[in-house]
């Protein structure tokens, strides 16, 4: 593994750890193999294969300033009325810079044994369970939230169980100074036949250039069903990196759909191991981007039990000279006999300086398997477009339709009604608001 | 699944044919890379100064490089200094002036092959330049060629004969800085075909060149290019061979093509060096750097048929410059036995309304593990660029690997690209309706196999066509899925 670091070791990280070093806790030797493994690899370059088409420059270059303490700005519900899936019957986790917000925060009840709350307030008997799925990525992006993690949300829902409603984590960035850097930790379980739908949104109300590195684990244990949409619409000054470290066990279905709409430079990276057989995972997302924008999502889906399927579907609308940048790999282990797996990556380019860089991989080592992947890039169809138009519509209105399409197709593969309609709703107005359709 | 593992076996064990060592007096310079290494053989070649001088540069670039470790290959390191980098079968006197006076010993090893050396070869309608080890050792139908202004013959000759030519076309699609390899073929290569097609010339036959390794810890390092003028057109066919052997050898070869406006070069190889046992023992590396360039309205395509070697890593690329040009690549791999196989092409489309289509079949057997690995570039300036990439693999048996590995890179919006890919297996159910129709299993696998790579073989020559069917069936012997 070639690992070029920009720096020979950041030194802000290192120093900034003294608080969490005196703050102490259960957590204290995780977070202090986490700095141990940042100091080591730095922030990667993009000579590292894994990033290589998005440069962590703008991040690099930024001094370290973790949001250890809440930022100090007072929030009323006022200030978070209007924000997405706002007005839907959920069960509301409200977290500030990294920080909970239990004056936002609305938890009605819910079943017997559920769990939702903050995972700084129910640490206890969580101590070896956290960092246990994401331990064997090389990111030093989970390094740097291991070390530093302020809060996130706990989800625990117990076998046979259900959520009530749905749980919505609202993450705000508040953050008015540049370099302001928070790190969120959730964990989320879902034990035996359970069932739940989780949104998650990343918002910002600051300006600045500041940092989001969010880390979550998930457990789904045997036959439980999981939806989680993921809604990243951070201010374009933002920098937002997340990773998903899921854990599949028999007869689960997991659904995560991920909306990259904000942000300056986004990176997801999805680690989804499929551990056992029956498994059915579907990961889904749509990015749209203008200006100086930059999308990545980055998964890698590792089939190793037989009987899985997996199926990706990602499509981007890329505007202005923004860049869209997809690696997908799904690796197919010797025993993962009778695999279905499928990985799709459509992007349109709406301007002439705009940018798509794609990588949908396979590796497979089981003969008795299917998997297909595609990928394109390219302009609107005209034949289609001609198709409409020999129709009675005018090429606007047909190119509209076409987008309304194409960002659709993954819209619609929510299942929950009420955030599927709402998303519908908010991607077409983004749309016709901001990039240049005609 | 257990009825077929006899057969599967007996696939994985079947036979090298072309593994025979020819007892032929041979001159090698001892193992070892050095300057001097670099002046004997550019002095053996009475080669002008300024192909040494590039030659030390080359040496000295390679130097600083490190072996790249991205592919998905496993090898253990080569030692550059256990290699010899100079065979050559000895020659009498002055050497041969014409195919009547090489030892018969080598024509005998070239008849055994199933190359036409001899005019009699006249019949096949091929020229061929055949390449023992590092020396050309002749080339055949020169006279009719030179009529049509064709220049056909080794590189060595050309540096002597054409030296304008060769200095202004060597090294500028594949620079010695190009890759660890193309710095190492650089310094060191050998010998090679040249092929120079003058404006406005159909070349009246096919041209080919089939490479031989024949002594034992030696490195073959050939340097093949190919010029074609303005609207001119060419057909090259390559073919290799190696004896079988207990320890790797190294074959690091440099392709060039050079295709100017309106002119079309299409270049097919079908490579079949020593794989190896089963085990994993013995074989060739093949790590070879080929790319073409294209200038306005010109084509070039590739087809592979790539059944040997212990390791093959290589992209054969089009560079499309000019506008409206094409590029193509179709390509067969098989890994069988402890092969492996990393290679796919690159696409970098520059120029305006240029267009390329990749088809690459995999077909991976035995514990072979079989890589697609491909870039497709679309620069800010090459509106209406299209592509076309399917890239199947089929897995024979289940200790075997099928991987895609590409990267599609777009910086116009008016791009086109399409990537698609599939992995399967051959159906029981496909064998049951052959067997059914009174196919044996074998014949049945054959008839799946070369329908698979159909698409690929419908684009080699004729002979090369029949040829590359027969050696596939031959090395799928008994396999069934």
């Amino acid at each position: 593994m070639s690992s070029a670091t920009t720096n020979e070791t950041p030194p802000a990280p290192v120093e900034a750890f003294a608080q969490v070093e005196q703050a102490g806790g259960p957590l204290l030797p995780l977070r202090k193999a986490g700095l141990a493994r940042f100091a080591e690899r730095g922030y990667p370059t993009t000579s590292d294969e894994d990033w290589r088409f998005t440069s962590l420059k703008p991040l690099a270059d930024l001094p370290f300033l973790p949001t250890l303490e809440p930022l100090g700005q007072a929030l009323g519900q006022a200030d978070i009325a209007d924000i997405t899936f706002g007005q839907h019957d959920v069960d509301r986790l409200v977290f500030i810079d990294g920080h909970f917000s239990s004056d936002l925060s609305i938890i009605l009840e819910q079943p017997d044994g559920v769990t939702i709350t903050n995972l700084s307030n129910r640490l206890s008997g969580l101590e070896n369970e956290i960092g246990s799925l994401s331990a064997n990525d090389e990111n030093p992006f989970i390094a740097l939230n291991d070390a530093f993690f302020t809060d996130g949300a706990l989800i625990q829902i117990p076998a046979n169980g259900s959520l009530a409603k749905p749980v919505h984590l609202v993450f705000l960035s508040t953050a008015n100074e540049a370099s302001q850097a928070t790190h969120i930790r959730n964990w989320i379980e879902a034990g035996a036949n359970a069932q739940g739908t989780i949104i998650e949104s990343h918002l910002s109300l600051g300006q600045a250039v500041a940092s989001t590195n969010v880390v979550t684990e998930t457990r789904v244990s045997a036959g439980a069903n999981l939806e989680h949409i993921k809604f990243q619409d951070q201010s374009l000054n933002a920098i937002h990196l997340a990773s998903l470290h899921s854990e599949l066990s028999n007869d689960a279905r997991y659904a995560f759909h991920s909306f990259a709409l904000g942000a300056r430079l986004s990176r997801n990276n999805l680690r989804m191991r499929l551990a056992k057989p029956g498994i059915e995972c579907v990961l889904n997302g749509l990015y749209m981007t203008r200006a100086d924008q930059l999308a990545d999502h980055h998964m890698i889906v590792d089939h190793a039990a037989p009987h899985c399927d997996s199926h990706e579907y990602f499509n981007g609308i890329l505007d202005d000279q923004s860049r869209g940048v997809f690696h997908g790999r799904i690796l197919v282990q010797p025993v993962a006999q009778k695999t279905d797996a499928k990985q799709t990556n459509k992007n349109l380019i709406l301007s002439d300086n705009a940018t798509a860089n794609t990588k949908p991989q396979l590796e497979i080592y089981a003969d008795d398997v299917k998997c297909t992947h595609g990928a394109t890039i390219g302009e609107m169809d005209d034949d289609a477009i001609f198709y409409l138009r020999a129709r009675g519509l005018d090429t606007k209105t047909a190119r509209r339709m076409l987008m309304h399409g194409f960002a659709g197709e993954i819209v619609d593969r929510i299942q929950h009604d009420g955030v599927r309609e709402e998303l519908d709703q908010l991607v077409w107005n983004r749309l016709e608001g901001e990039h240049h359709l005609d | 699944m257990s009825a077929h593992t006899d057969t599967i076996d007996e696939f994985v064990a079947s036979e090298y044919k072309y593994g025979f060592v020819t007892d032929i007096e041979s001159e090698s310079l001892d193992p070892g890379l050095n300057e001097d290494v670099v002046r004997f053989i550019s002095a053996k070649k009475n080669e002008p100064e300024w192909l040494l001088e590039w030659r030390l540069k080359a040496l000295r670039h390679f130097e600083k490089m490190e072996n790249p470790t991205w592919p998905h290959v496993k090898y253990p390191p080569v030692d550059f200094q256990e290699i010899s980098y100079y065979s050559a079968p000895k020659k009498k006197g002055d050497g041969p002036k014409s195919l009547d006076e090489v030892d018969p010993k080598l024509l005998e090893t070239y008849e055994k092959l199933g190359v036409p050396l001899h005019e009699r070869a006249r019949l096949a309608g091929v020229a061929v330049d055949a390449v023992f080890d590092s020396e050309s050792i002749g080339t055949t139908f020169k006279e009719d060629l030179a009529k049509a202004g064709v220049i056909f013959c080794s590189i060595s000759e050309a540096v002597q004969e054409h030296p304008e030519l060769v200095k202004k076309y060597i090294g500028k699609v594949v620079p010695y800085t190009d890759n660890f390899y193309a710095a190492l073929n650089s310094a060191v290569f050998s010998d090679g075909s040249f092929v120079y097609i003058p404006k406005g010339t159909r070349c009246p036959m096919e041209l080919s060149t089939y490479f031989r390794i024949n002594a034992a810890n030696t490195g073959q390092f050939e340097r093949t290019l190919i010029v074609a003028e303005e609207s001119s057109h060419v057909s090259y066919l390559e073919g290799c061979t190696a004896p079988m052997r207990d320890e790797n050898q190294l074959h690091a070869a440099v392709v060039e093509l050079v295709a100017l406006d309106n002119a079309e070069i299409k270049y097919s190889t079908v490579q079949n060096w020593y794989p190896g046992d089963e085990e994993g023992r013995g074989g060739i590396y093949n790590f070879v750097t080929k790319r073409g360039i294209c200038k306005t309205n010109a084509k070039i395509s590739w087809t592979q048929v790539e059944t040997g070697s212990a390791i093959t890593w290589k992209y054969p690329s089009v560079i499309l410059q000019g506008d409206n040009s094409i590029g193509e690549f179709y390509s067969v791999a098989l890994t069988n036995k402890a092969q492996q196989a990393d290679t796919g092409t690159k696409m970098v489309h520059i120029g305006k309304n240029t267009r390329s289509t990749i088809v690459s079949k995999g077909i991976s057997a035995g514990k072979g593990q079989n890589s697609y690995r491909g870039l497709v570039q679309v620069g800010k300036k090459a509106t209406n660029a299209r592509n076309f990439s399917q890239c199947d693999s089929l897995l024979i048996g289940d200790k075997c690997g099928a991987h895609t590995f590409p990267y599609i890179e777009a910086k116009n919006p008016s791009a086109s690209i399409e990537h698609e890919a599939t992995t399967s297996k051959i159906g029981e159910d496909q064998i049951f309706y052959c067997n059914q129709r009174g196919l044996e299993p074998q014949d049945a696998v054959n008839m799946i196999v070369n329908g698979f790579c159909k698409e690929v073989f419908r684009e080699l020559p004729m002979e090369f066509a029949v040829e590359a069917q027969k050696l596939l069936d031959v090395s799928l012997e008994g396999s069934v899925g």
